[in-house]
């Protein structure tokens, strides 16, 4: 009788505090789900406020306090697209960003495959050398690039903007697949090339299959740098090549307070790519270590 | 041993035309416009005055360094990088840590943070400098309203504070990117360990994760360290580098000489300058840090 009743008491007291245990797990939950949103929502915060403002009337886009409420109109979506075609600028963007990355992918795989197998003394050194490319300052070579692409006739080209997007972007994704090859074991390659493949072969299909992941994330990351730079955009080309950076550019200056069609313009602009980047970021986090997770 | 010193030459042969490409391609980019920046650096060159021309000596560089803004747009320059790094590494560690934990919807919380990243630098800076640190209608003036505090014009009186924080805005989620895959790689066991052996969060923080995480803190800063140097449409939408030239830095001071000023022997002599600055630094830099991944 006696043992039963402390038994009892003792589960029951087992129970509480159990109970109590995931209370304060949920509470815990709780308390961080709170903090996490908050911060989440503070950063997404101008973004969301731009997409919003898209759909306003002029006069509510500057209201004070801000208008949180109110009939959403695309009026500025068909303003802005009556005054310059979106679909142009998208279209170049689209072509110069994919053009860029797979030219970079095509040179950067022979030389990061050399790089990850056939390593001599000086490779550390090339690679080191390739990224410090990177922090020269494009405005510095501005005009001779200028000056030869005007000479070539590459001003106001796609072929242009294609070119100078891969240069920029070569050392990272060089730098971002020798860490993926790296990985690999040499003796998958060595047993390839003991079944007579070529080094094309080996490439095509024993590497690039098995780092596939890792190419997908570089080429990912290479196309929303390519998609966002806006530097060589805006000084390369005047209409036929423009990409959505110029096109937002056309709207920054002259308009003013004119922030619902401004905000439009960037809507339209930032969207394939926000898409694009939420859609693959999965893919993308996997390789976007350059090497520093083990 | 022919076979083997055969063998070498065969295997250096192909890793030169398999680099050759890329190699060729990246020194034909870096060399030709450094020779003629070079060139252009010891002429008189001024697009306005068409003649006035021919061969300047240092007279560029005398000009240039011993003009104050030089020293100005050098200083500003490491600092917006120096705020920057130190905001993003410093917030990203902390919101990779947080983003990892259990909570409601977390796999759309996470969208929401990274989402800056695929912002294009211009429209961020637009939104930036309109929406929110616009000093009448802005957001940020509306809520420092609510607090009976008085607007900021923020590119006026904090110019390089603006831009510091709309750049950390853009590279924040990048920091967390990096910073949360590395977390994840993280053994549960060792913490698991660390917690029976009586340890608190702030001890397993500063004992486990963060010497977890050394090697890809060392990869944000320098894959930031490469963009931040050279940042301009932020500048360039929002300040355009002033007041005065209290946020300029180094690459828009040259774009101030070569497309504003229309001289090009000055401003490829802060070409020249702003080449070397950035060979020093990633000699430093990038040494230290492929050093720490190394081992």
């Amino acid at each position: 009788m006696s043992t039963s009743t402390s038994n009892s008491v003792a589960a029951a007291s087992a129970a509480v505090s159990a109970s109590r245990a995931r209370r304060s797990v949920i509470n815990k939950k709780l308390v961080l789900t709170l903090v996490a949103w908050t911060i989440a929502l503070v950063m997404f915060f101008p973004i969301f406020w731009m997409i919003l403002t898209s759909f306003k009337t002029e006069a509510e886009a500057i209201a004070t306090p801000p208008s949180l409420f109110f009939t959403p109109s695309v009026e500025g979506y068909i303003e802005i697209q009556a005054r310059a075609d979106y679909f142009k600028y998208a279209l170049n963007s689209v072509v110069i960003s994919l053009g860029a990355t797979l030219l970079a992918l095509l040179i950067a795989i022979p030389s990061a495959y050399s790089m990850a197998f056939l390593p001599t003394k000086r490779t550390q050194g090339t690679l080191l050398w390739m990224l410090s490319t990177k922090m020269l300052p494009s405005v510095g070579v501005l005009l001779p690039v200028y000056l030869i692409f005007r000479d070539l006739g590459l001003l106001d080209s796609r072929t242009g903007l294609i070119i100078i997007y891969m240069l920029m972007n070569l050392p990272i994704v060089v730098w971002m697949l020798y860490t993926f090859f790296k990985d690999i074991p040499k003796d998958i390659l060595e047993a390839g090339r003991m079944d007579g493949a070529s080094t094309l072969q080996e490439i095509f299909h024993l590497l690039l299959p098995l780092t596939l992941p890792g190419i997908a994330s570089t080429g990912l990351l290479c196309v929303i740098l390519s998609w966002n730079e806006a530097f060589w955009s805006l000084n390369l080309t005047t209409s036929n090549a423009a990409p959505l950076t110029a096109y937002i550019a056309s709207f920054s200056s002259p308009e003013g307070l004119f922030w619902a069609k401004l905000s439009a313009a960037s809507t339209l602009a930032i969207a394939p790519i926000l898409i694009f980047g939420w859609m693959t970021q999965k893919q993308m986090v996997r390789g976007l270590t350059f090497g520093a997770v083990k | 041993m022919r076979t083997r010193a055969s063998g070498r030459t065969v295997g250096g042969l192909r890793t030169l035309s398999l680099q050759a490409p890329a190699v060729s391609l990246l020194l034909m980019w870096m060399l030709v416009p450094l020779v003629m920046t070079l060139w252009f650096s010891f002429q008189r060159y001024n697009l306005m005055m068409p003649s006035v021309s021919g061969f300047a000596g240092v007279d560029n560089y005398y000009y240039l360094l011993t003009d104050p803004s030089l020293w100005t747009a050098m200083g500003n320059t490491l600092l917006l990088v120096g705020w920057v790094l130190v905001a993003t590494v410093v917030g990203g560690t902390l919101l990779a840590v947080l983003l990892q934990q259990e909570f409601f919807g977390r796999g759309v919380a996470r969208l929401f943070v990274i989402a800056p990243f695929f912002i294009m630098p211009t429209v961020s800076a637009l939104v930036w400098k309109n929406m929110m640190m616009h000093p009448v209608n802005g957001i940020l003036a509306w809520v420092a309203g609510l607090f009976g505090l008085p607007a900021i014009d923020w590119f006026a009186s904090l110019p390089l504070t603006s831009i510091v924080i709309i750049v950390t805005w853009q590279w924040l989620p990048f920091a967390v990117l990096i910073l949360l895959t590395a977390i994840q790689s993280l053994d549960d066991d060792q913490v698991e360990a660390a917690r029976m052996d009586g340890a608190g969060p702030v001890a397993i923080f500063f004992y486990i994760t963060l010497p977890h995480l050394k090697r890809a803190i060392s990869v944000v800063v320098m894959i930031e360290m490469i963009f931040l140097l050279t940042i301009f449409a932020e500048i360039f939408v929002t300040t355009s580098g002033g007041p005065g030239l209290a946020s300029t830095n180094l690459a828009y001071l040259i774009y101030i000489r070569a497309l504003l000023d229309f001289d090009v022997g000055g401003a490829s002599a802060g070409g020249v300058i702003a080449i070397i600055l950035a060979n020093i630094v990633a000699f430093f830099l990038v040494r230290t840090v492929a050093k720490n991944l190394e081992n």
